[in-house]
């Protein structure tokens, strides 16, 4: 099975359409997808608008490949989850997000081992059907689901400091009861 | 899931008082991001703020609250996020506030000030050039602002202390 998300805000009809065709032309493999709110029909694909973090969940735990938009929340699901991942970033200039953040942080992704970065969605087809060929490699095992010891240490550290907040303005009665 | 070990400051025995913590994100990334970070809440009692109630199973028995969710284009649900917060934050009274974005949790660190809360705000991962606007608001705000990429705590004035991933 091939699970998309785009996320449950904006609509990605780049990205989807482009499954939508490669769908057609490979119908032994069943995809599913989350689209959001979208008025388009998907005639290859079984939609999903918005899933429960529960579904989300199984459809990842079930997918041999996740074609998304480069939102961190699938990124770092895919990565626990140990599962191949192609991302195709929302552009600012094509109206699919407010900003570009979305290939600056997939240009940062794509040095991880499980995930392809694609522009297009002729490249998207082609790397659906390069990633289901690719199979037990031992490169996509499930990372760990906890972040990094330095930063735990960080905000476990805060959490129990016993520093009080630094008061910006000195309260302009303090003086007068020391006096 | 490793176990994460406690640093000597962070003894269990050396704890002087219990700590209340409300930690704060809104859905997707971010609320994946803060799950991330669980194991450093180890031994206080957290409480989780979000937009999407279906995470609930995810933290219980942790109470978990819900605000609606809004961005800076969004205006008027960005007052119904602000109003929300505040009375989460009055109810709750946390000692320590973390939040991992985006607008809602740097409007509840600015509201958590005001009662004396410590606050902390990790940015995205996802926010690989420059912070994000929640951040940048949230530097003027927040007791610690993190950023998750050292090239964008040194140009932005943020700190690096690791990432989630």
């Amino acid at each position: 099975m091939i699970f998309a998300t785009v996320g449950t805000q904006l609509p990605f009809d780049r990205l989807l359409l482009a499954l939508d065709t490669w769908a057609a032309m490979n119908s032994d493999v069943p995809v599913l997808a989350q689209t959001g709110q979208t008025l388009t029909r998907y005639a290859n694909l079984t939609v999903v608008a918005k899933m429960d973090q529960r579904r989300f969940a199984d459809a990842v735990a079930q997918a041999r490949v996740i074609v998304a938009h480069a939102g961190m929340g699938t990124i770092l699901t895919a990565i626990e989850a140990g599962k191949q991942l192609i991302l195709l970033p929302r552009r600012a200039d094509l109206g699919e997000h407010r900003n570009d953040h979305q290939r600056d942080t997939a240009i940062e992704m794509a040095a991880l081992p499980n995930i392809t970065v694609v522009e297009d969605s002729s490249s998207l087809c082609t790397a659906i059907s390069a990633a289901l060929t690719r199979s037990n490699d031992p490169d996509l095992a499930a990372r760990s689901g906890v972040a990094s010891a330095q930063l735990l240490g960080t905000i476990a550290d805060f959490i129990w400091s016993e520093a009080r907040r630094p008061a910006r303005r000195p309260s302009p009665y303090s003086a007068a009861l020391r006096a | 899931m490793p176990v994460f070990t406690l640093s000597k400051t962070t003894n269990p025995q050396a704890r002087p008082s219990p700590r209340r913590v409300l930690a704060v994100a809104s859905g997707g990334g971010h609320w994946v991001q803060l799950m991330r970070l669980r194991p450093a809440f180890d031994g206080a009692d957290v409480h989780y703020v979000t937009v999407d109630p279906t995470v609930r199973d995810m933290v219980s028995p942790a109470p978990v609250y819900l605000y609606p969710d809004a961005n800076k284009d969004t205006k008027l649900r960005l007052i119904a996020s602000a109003l929300t917060l505040a009375i989460i934050v009055l109810r709750v009274r946390p000692h320590v506030v973390i939040s991992t974005g985006a607008a809602g949790g740097y409007l509840a660190i600015r509201i958590a000030r005001l009662i004396g809360a410590r606050t902390v705000f990790i940015d995205s991962i996802a926010n690989t050039r420059q912070l994000s606007v929640s951040g940048r608001l949230a530097q003027r705000a927040a007791d610690l602002v993190l950023s998750q990429w050292p090239a964008v705590a040194e140009a932005s004035g943020a700190q690096y202390r690791g990432a989630v991933l």
